[in-house]
C-alpha cells in the first residue's frame, strides 16, 4: 500500500516531529528551571513541600511515563493514533501553561506545591502516550525501504526539545532583568508552549489517520482489548519483553549518560560554570542531532539491530576513557599543562551579608593562589563593606565544588575564616586567620565600588545566619570555574562522542520497535518497552549514578582516615558502572535473541 | 545457539535476583529507614522498580529456558 507511496510523507513527518519536539520542550523547561521553580513552589525549609517536589520530580520522569504509555498506547489501538496524539499534546500543552499560571507558595501556601505536582504528572502521562503515537503514525505513512530515514526525524525531536528549551530560557533569561527573570520571568518559556502547541493542534487536526490502521479498522480487525492482547498473550509478551531488555533498556541508560550524566559531570564534578556547560552542551547537541538521521537512513540500507547494538558496544567500552579525559581536562595539572592561567572569577555568596572571594594564579609562580576575601554587611538597602581583607593560600582552592566559608570576627577585629579546599576526593577543613588590610579611619566601601572591582554575583537567600556583632555571618559559597576555550573545545568533542553513540542506538529505533508488534496493538506493545527503557532504567541514571560516585568517594575517605589504601583509584568514575552494566547486559540479549530486521509493518 | 540461548535463561533469571537484593536491601531499605526527601525514592524502587525487574527478567529468562526464542 505504503510501499511506493511517500507523497505528503514530509507532510506527516513534520506534522508529527513538530508536536513531539513541543511535548519534549514542555517536559525539559520544568526540569532546566528546576532549581528557581523550587524557590516559587517548593521551598526547601518546608519538609512538606520538599517531598512534594522530590514527588514530582520522580514520579513524573519514571513512574508516570510508562503509564501514559498503556493509557493512551491502548486508547490509540481502539481509536486510531491521529485522535490519541492529539489529544496528548493538547493535554501536554494545557499542563505546561497552566504550570506558568500557578501563583506562589507565598501567595496560596500548599496549593501551589500540590497543583504543580498535578499538572507535572499530567505532562509525564501525555509525554508517555506521545511518542509511540508519532512513531507509530509515521512509521505506517513510510515505505519499507525507507521506514529508519523517516521516522528518525521523529527521534530527533527529544534532543531538539531539549535544545529549544535551552535556547528560549536563555533569551528570556537575558532579555530581562535577573529581578524580573526571577520573579515574574520563569513564566514566559511555558506561556510560549501555548502558541506552539496551538500551532500544532492546527496542522495536526488536518492530518489524515494512518494507511494501516485504516486498513484494519475497515477490515474489522482493530484490538477489542489492546492491553490483554499485548501483556496477557505469551506471544506478543515475550517480544515486549525481548524489545525491553534487548533494546530499549541499553538506549535509555546510552541516552540519559550522553545527554544528561555528562551535563551533570561538567557542572557539578569538573565545577565548570552552568553557562558554560549550557553552551558545551547546545554545541554538542547541535553537532550531534544530524547524525540520528544518518544512522536512521543507514538502518535503511544495513540491519537496525546491528547499528544499534554497535552503538551501544561503542559506548560500553568508550565511556570510562572519555570520563577520566573529561575530568582531566578540568583538572589543576592538566590547566598547568596547557599554559592556561586558572581564574576563579565567578562565587555565589548566600546570606544577609556580602562576600566576594576572588582567586588567580600567581603571574610568576602558578602554583600560588592569591585569594582575595571581601566581607561587607548590609544595613536597610545599602551594603557597606565592613572589612576587606587579602591572604594569599597556596592549596587549591579553586578545585572546590562547595566551600564551607565562615568568618567571625572577635573583639580585636581579627576575622577566622573557616573554609574547606577539596583536591581529589581529598576535603580539607582548613582555619585562616585574616589581616584587616582596612587603614585607620579608612571608611567601608560602598557596594557600587565592591561591585565594580569583583565578578561576584551576589544572592541573598534562605539560611543566612546573623552574628550578634553583625560583622560576620555563616554564607555557602558555590565556586565555579571559567575555562579555557581549549578545554571548552575538548569537553565539547568527548560530549559529541557520546551524543554519536546516542544517535546510533536512537537513530534507528522507532523503525525497529515499529516493525516488532502487529498494527492492531502496536501502539500499545512498543509504547510501553520505550518508556520502561527510558523512564525508568535511563530515569533511573542519575540517582543510582550519583549514589555509585558518593560510595566510592566515601569508601576512600575512610581509607584516608583509616591510613590504608584508597579502594577507589578514580571514585568520579564509579557512577558509570550502573550504565556500563546495563548497556552490557542489553547488549547481550539484543545480539543474542533479537532477530534480524523484519522489515514489514502490515502483518 | 538454540541451547545457548536456553541456557542464557538462567543467568537472566539470576541476574534479576541479585540486582532485586542489591536495590532493595543496599539501597530501599536504607531509604525507607532514612524517610524524608528518600521516601518517594524509596516507595520507587520497593514498589516499582524492584517488581518490574524481578518478574521481567524472570519471566524473561522462563521463556528463555522453554525455547520461546529458539530460532525455528
Amino acid at each position: 500500500m505504503s510501499n511506493n507511496k511517500t507523497t505528503g510523507i514530509w507532510k506527516v513527518i513534520s506534522a508529527s516531529s513538530m508536536g513531539t519536539m513541543i511535548e519534549w520542550y514542555d517536559f525539559y523547561i520544568f526540569g532546566s528551571l528546576a532549581t528557581l521553580l523550587s524557590t516559587k513552589f517548593f521551598p526547601p525549609e518546608n519538609p512538606t513541600a520538599a517531598f512534594l517536589s522530590t514527588l514530582a520530580t520522580f514520579a513524573a520522569g519514571f513512574v508516570v511515563r510508562p503509564f501514559g504509555a498503556i493509557f493512551f498506547g491502548r486508547l490509540g489501538d481502539l481509536i486510531g493514533r491521529k485522535y490519541t496524539f492529539m489529544v496528548t499534546l493538547l493535554l501536554m500543552g494545557g499542563a505546561t501553561f497552566l504550570i506558568g499560571c500557578v501563583p506562589a507558595f507565598e501567595t496560596i501556601g500548599y496549593f501551589a506545591p500540590f497543583l504543580v505536582l498535578v499538572l507535572r504528572l499530567l505532562q509525564g502521562l501525555a509525554l508517555g502516550g506521545e511518542y509511540g503515537g508519532a512513531a507509530t503514525y509515521v512509521a505506517e505513512h513510510s515505505p519499507n525501504d525507507r521506514r529508519g530515514f523517516f521516522t528518525s526525524w521523529i527521534q530527533t525531536t527529544a534532543t531538539l526539545g531539549l535544545f529549544i528549551s535551552l535556547i528560549v530560557i536563555y533569551i528570556t533569561r537575558h532579555s530581562l532583568s535577573k529581578e524580573d527573570f526571577t520573579d515574574w520571568g520563569w513564566r514566559i518559556p511555558f506561556w510560549v508552549s501555548i502558541i506552539m502547541i496551538g500551532i500544532s493542534y492546527v496542522i495536526r487536526r488536518n492530518m489524515h489517520e494512518s494507511p494501516v490502521f485504516t486498513k484494519v479498522k475497515e477490515e474489522g480487525k482493530v484490538s477489542t482489548n489492546p492491553l490483554k492482547e499485548s501483556f496477557g498473550n505469551k506471544l506478543n509478551f515475550k517480544y515486549v519483553l525481548l524489545a525491553l531488555f534487548g533494546a530499549t533498556m541499553g538506549q535509555g541508560v546510552v541516552w540519559y549518560t550522553g545527554q544528561f550524566y555528562a551535563m551533570s559531570f561538567i557542572e557539578k564534578t569538573i565545577s565548570v560554570d552552568k553557562d558554560i556547560a549550557d553552551n558545551i552542551m547546545l554545541v554538542s547537541l547541535a553537532l550531534g542531532t544530524p547524525f540520528f538521521v544518518l544512522f536512521g537512513w543507514l538502518s535503511d540500507k544495513m540491519s537496525r539491530k546491528w547499528i544499534m547494538m554497535l552503538g551501544m558496544f561503542l559506548a560500553i567500552i568508550a565511556y570510562r576513557p572519555i570520563y577520566t579525559s573529561m575530568y582531566e581536562s578540568g583538572s589543576e595539572k592538566s590547566m598547568k599543562k596547557l599554559g592556561n592561567t586558572l581564574v576563579m572569577d565567578s562565587c555565589k555568596v548566600i546570606g544577609s551579608s556580602v562576600a566576594d572571594i576572588k582567586t588567580e594564579a600567581d603571574k610568576k609562580d602558578p602554583s600560588i593562589k592569591k585569594t582575595k576575601i571581601l566581607v561587607a554587611t548590609k544595613s536597610d538597602s545599602l551594603y557597606n563593606t565592613g572589612a576587606k581583607f587579602h591572604y594569599t593560600v597556596t592549596d587549591t582552592l579553586y578545585a572546590a565544588n562547595a566551600i564551607e566559608f565562615d568568618a567571625k570576627a572577635n573583639a580585636k577585629n581579627e576575622v577566622w575564616i573557616k573554609y574547606a579546599t577539596k583536591k581529589d576526593t581529598v576535603v580539607t577543613i582548613n582555619t585562616i586567620k585574616l589581616k584587616n588590610s582596612l587603614k585607620k579611619d579608612e571608611k567601608p566601601a560602598k557596594v557600587d565600588t565592591l561591585a565594580a572591582v569583583t565578578l561576584a554575583t551576589f544572592t541573598e537567600g534562605p539560611g543566612s545566619k546573623h552574628h550578634p556583632t553583625g560583622v560576620s555571618v555563616k554564607h555557602g559559597v558555590e565556586v565555579v570555574k571559567n575555562i579555557t576555550d581549549d578545554v571548552k573545545w575538548h569537553l565539547i568533542w568527548m560530549v559529541l562522542i557520546q551524543v554519536l553513540f546516542v544517535t546510533m542506538v536512537y537513530g534507528p529505533i522507532a523503525a525497529f520497535l515499529v516493525e516488532m508488534f502487529p498494527a492492531q496493538i502496536r501502539y500499545t506493545s512498543m509504547s510501553l518497552p520505550y518508556h520502561v527503557g527510558n523512564g525508568i532504567f535511563g530515569g533511573l541514571l542519575p540517582a543510582v549514578a550519583t549514589f555509585l560516585a558518593l560510595n566510592a568517594k566515601k569508601a576512600n575517605d575512610i581509607a584516608k582516615e583509616a591510613g590504608t589504601a584508597l579502594p577507589f583509584d578514580k571514585p568520579y568514575l564509579e557512577g558509570l558502572w550502573y550504565p556500563i552494566i546495563v548497556a552490557a547486559v542489553c547488549l547481550v540479549i539484543g545480539v543474542v535473541y533479537l532477530k534480524s530486521d523484519d522489515k514489514n509493518v502490515h502483518d | 545457539m538454540n541451547q545457548i540461548k536456553r541456557l542464557l535463561g538462567i543467568v537472566w533469571i539470576a541476574i534479576g535476583a541479585v540486582s532485586v537484593y542489591y536495590l532493595f536491601i543496599n539501597q530501599a531499605l536504607g531509604m525507607w529507614k532514612a524517610g524524608g526527601e528518600k521516601l518517594v525514592p524509596a516507595i520507587i524502587y520497593t514498589f516499582v522498580l524492584c517488581p518490574l525487574i524481578a518478574y521481567g527478567l524472570f519471566k524473561f529468562g522462563s521463556y528463555c529456558l522453554s525455547g520461546e526464542y529458539d530460532d525455528k
